[in-house]
């Protein structure tokens, strides 16, 4: 086998140049170990770079008030409580000293009058915690991380993509196959410890945040492989996308607009969030626009207005009025901080969104207000790890960032992204460079994984007929977005069931033309499988789900369930195989220690 | 609804040539929203490569009527009417169609001497914004590597591209020596290695650049007086030539190691 393809041999295997994944990659080269990174992209490009708003971390630079239990309960809360409480609680706590490090390594945040890291306001947290520069957060983490991994001589392999993970004979995890993107040659690698680092999923819906790389790549592979995905029905969708030109609908308009002082208003100059605000967040809550008004200069002289409620109410409450006839032209609502702030701090505190409105839409944001609405954003569900070692079910496999499931329960508090990035991609580097030292990891690779990954891979040059991959895609997208969208019903999901076995089909039918070398019609369906069985598992998740918590809304179900809010749905797939069986079962939360369910029920 | 012919550079390493594709325009669409169209139905293989599709990671630089830019930032309204030409980048090798091998900046990056800072004290590093602001603006870029593509030292000269680190590299140089906690001092190794001297401030990197940073006015000039300074300063002259004896690669003389 190792004669077949060009192979490669590490200590540490790291899937996704993104935050999580450089990230590992910098605690496990610091251990002195052979390390890889594998990307499908450039080094530099991963969807990280997207990230605006900023990282969220109890500095207390503003607030001094704030601290790691604040924080942890501000996300337990956000997540309406179905998170992974140890991770929820070793985010919070290891957050500071995460973002803190980072300018050591060259990072450059906004900065406070005493020249402490600026932090600012966002959805569901008490203060102002998030550390940004500007509204391109995500480039400056990502870059620094980069810049860090680069300097210490780490191996990365860009544009070559992981199809497949590998086990030894025991069924440790032992490496994966790929294939480079440039020339269509497929490459092993061989590792004692493997991080998955793939970040998300969204690219299963027709109108998303993601970039072309979110198609669940890394939750898929580690299903197959024998690990468990839970939570899979939790689905962000961002409260404010573009929604107009169609050719950009989707596109993210960071929640920083808003924690800025930006507002949201319907048709009738409106700002219908007072209308929304669900009881558990009624007493933290404005009641006045006068008394938000007054918040945005001093926390403690009034309650935080609406419009920054989490993501998931925020969301909801767009997608009611549009809904009741109240929606801009466009099928969205008014996003208008142009009334509200000064030119000069619309463009100095959000520099990208004033570009790219007046780029892409032609509109001028100091000028007039933003149209907006819901948008695919972010899988809260994902692979389940142990909090403290990011460790799989599957030995030596490990997993972060938005590929791991559990710290963000049914719905993630923004800036909570880029901080968990940092905190569990350090914990999963660590883990697996123990792992490698440990003496237990594989030695070998299974032959016959390997040459049914490249079969596999191959297979659509080989049909003589088939639908283009392209086509198959879009529907996906189509039926994804219409069935398995913000609201959800059981006809609808039944429906999406049923024709996601027509989808497996279809998949199975795709042929590809032209050549092995950067054909993006043959990447595309690689990666169609990967799609498939992320938009399988979020299907059975909502349709077993019967209740509304988070980023989960059931029209048929429209409040929660106690019963439901104590376990994840935990899914496998037991032959490993794509296009077979999974299993889904009901997986209870973890007992969270009297002092820490305390700190959730102290008053705020 | 009026139609558009986009003529795309089909090829890789060992030649090609440009095809026509004659399809619909739609409202508000961007370049890369058409090249989709045409992989989605008469060329599904065209390479093309691409990312966010928000300009905000640099990935589908290419040049459109001549001109670098990226992709997913230019509206089809905005350019004049006719045919749309699209190529790869110049001044790096094709792989395929329009993608093209940017290795050289990965390159060059691994050689950048990494930020030195001090220890870092309880609580973290006191910075002020008005010192941190030049170095955010050069933070900003986005390694679309468009000002690489357009510099004349590199994409006329081939053979310069052997000592010269080029306007994405020199805007890295720049932040790092203005950073408030860098005691590394580049200067000699930008002069002797990189080839600092070889721009002559034709400003085409700035004019391309589409986070709008000040390339050549804000990182070129003030670097190249930093390292003139250095340079002739007498006394560094002399701690030079002392050193120049033992010195057996430029990462270790002015240049001290990342911690």
């Amino acid at each position: 086998m190792t004669d077949t393809y060009e192979h490669h041999d590490y200590d540490v295997l790291i899937i996704g140049a993104g935050g999580a994944g450089l990230r590992a990659a910098i605690e496990a080269k610091q251990r002195g170990l052979r390390v890889a990174i594998v990307t499908k992209s450039l080094l530099g490009k991963a969807h990280t770079v997207m990230a605006e708003g900023g990282m969220a971390a109890a500095l207390g630079n503003v607030y001094p008030e704030d601290n790691w239990q604040v924080h942890f309960r501000d996300t337990m809360r956000g997540g309406k409580y179905l998170n992974n409480y140890r991770m929820a609680e070793l985010h919070a706590k290891e957050a500071p000293a995460r973002v803190l490090e980072l300018e050591q390594w060259g990072a450059l945040f906004d900065r406070t009058p005493t020249g402490k890291i600026l932090q600012r306001d966002f959805g569901g947290h008490r203060y102002a915690r998030l550390a940004h520069v500007g509204d391109r957060t995500g480039l400056e983490l990502i870059r620094t991380l980069q810049q860090k991994v680069v300097s210490m001589g780490t191996d990365v392999f860009m544009e070559c993509k992981v199809l497949r993970l590998v086990h030894d004979d025991s069924g440790r995890a032992a490496g994966a196959v790929a294939y480079w993107r440039a020339t269509g040659e497929f490459v092993t690698f061989a590792a004692k410890a493997v991080v998955l680092a793939t970040g998300g999923l969204g690219k299963s819906w027709e109108f998303t945040s993601n970039s072309w790389e979110c198609t669940g790549d890394g939750h898929a592979m580690a299903l197959w492989a024998g690990a468990r995905l839970i939570d899979m029905e939790c689905v962000q969708f961002h409260p404010t996308g573009m929604v107009w030109p169609l050719s950009v609908r989707g596109l993210l308009v960071t929640e920083g607009v808003r924690g800025d002082g930006g507002v949201l208003r319907n048709s009738e100059g409106q700002r219908f969030m007072f209308n929304y605000v669900a009881p558990m967040f009624r007493d933290e809550t404005a009641e006045s626009e006068e008394e938000g008004d007054r918040w945005y200069e001093d926390h403690n002289a009034g309650r935080r207005p609406p419009e920054l409620l989490p993501r998931d109410e925020v969301a909801r409450a767009i997608n009611a009025e549009v809904k009741a006839g109240r929606g801009s032209p466009h099928g969205g609502v008014f996003l208008d901080i142009a009334t509200r702030r000064s030119p000069e701090f619309i463009r100095r505190r959000l520099p990208s969104m004033y570009h790219q409105f007046m780029e892409l839409a032609g509109v001028d944001i100091t000028r007039e207000a933003m149209e907006i609405g819901p948008t695919c954003h972010y899988a809260m569900g994902g692979v389940q790890v142990d909090a403290d070692t990011a460790a799989t079910a599957v030995p030596g496999l490990f997993a972060a960032g938005e590929v791991a499931g559990g710290m963000h329960g049914a719905n993630r508090l923004g800036g909570n992204s880029l901080s968990d990035l940092v905190v569990f991609g350090r914990r999963a580097g660590m883990a697996a460079a123990d792992w490698a030292e440990s003496g237990g990891a594989a030695t070998s690779m299974d032959g016959g994984e390997v040459e049914a990954a490249v079969a596999a891979a191959l297979a659509p040059f080989e049909r003589e007929a088939g639908e283009s991959p392209y086509d198959v895609h879009h529907a996906l997208q189509q039926m994804m977005q219409a069935n398995v969208g913000i609201i959800r019903t059981q006809s609808e999901l039944d429906e999406a069931k049923e024709r996601l076995v027509g989808f497996t089909e279809r998949v199975n039918n795709v042929r590809v033309t032209g050549g092995r070398a950067y054909n993006p019609g043959w990447n595309l369906a690689t990666d169609l499988p990967s799609m498939i069985t992320v938009s399988r598992c979020v299907t059975e998740g909502a349709r077993l789900r019967t209740e509304s918590r988070g980023g989960h809304t059931r029209e048929d179900f429209p409040t929660a369930d106690d019963r439901l809010g104590t376990l994840n749905f935990a899914q496998t797939c037991p032959g490993g195989a794509w296009d077979g069986e999974y299993r889904i079962e009901e997986s209870p939360l973890l007992t969270m220690p009297a002092e820490l369910k305390a700190l959730l029920e102290e008053a705020h | 609804m009026a139609e558009v012919t986009m003529r795309i550079w089909r090829g890789d390493a060992s030649g090609g040539e440009f095809a026509s594709y004659t399809l619909a325009q739609n409202e508000g669409e961007v370049v890369l929203d058409v090249v989709h169209r045409i992989q989605a139905t008469d060329a599904p293989d065209l390479a093309c490569r691409w990312n966010c599709k928000a300009g905000k990671c640099g990935s589908c630089s290419a040049e459109i009527n001549g001109k670098p830019r990226l992709m997913c930032m230019t509206r089809m309204d905005s350019l004049p009417e006719g045919p749309v030409t699209i190529a790869p980048m110049r001044t790096f090798p094709v792989i395929r169609d329009l993608v093209t091998d940017v290795s050289f900046n990965f390159v060059r990056a691994q050689q950048v001497p990494a930020l030195l800072p001090p220890p870092m004290p309880e609580g973290g590093y006191v910075m002020f914004q008005e010192d941190v602001e030049r170095g955010q603006e050069f933070r900003q870029c986005i390694e679309c590597f468009m000002c690489q593509d357009v510099c004349h030292v590199i994409r006329d000269h081939e053979g310069n591209k052997q000592h010269y680190a080029g306007p994405r590299f020199f805007i890295r140089y720049a932040e790092l020596e203005m950073h408030p906690l860098d005691q590394n001092d580049r200067r000699e190794y930008l002069r002797e290695e990189m080839g600092l001297g070889y721009c002559n401030i034709t400003k085409c990197c700035t004019e391309v650049c589409p986070e709008h940073i000040k390339i050549t006015d804000n990182a070129i000039i003030p670097l190249k007086e930093r390292v003139v300074d250095a340079h002739y300063d007498p006394l560094a002259w002399l701690g030079r030539a002392i050193r120049r004896k033992r010195k057996v690669s430029a990462a270790d003389a002015d240049v001290q190691p990342a911690p």
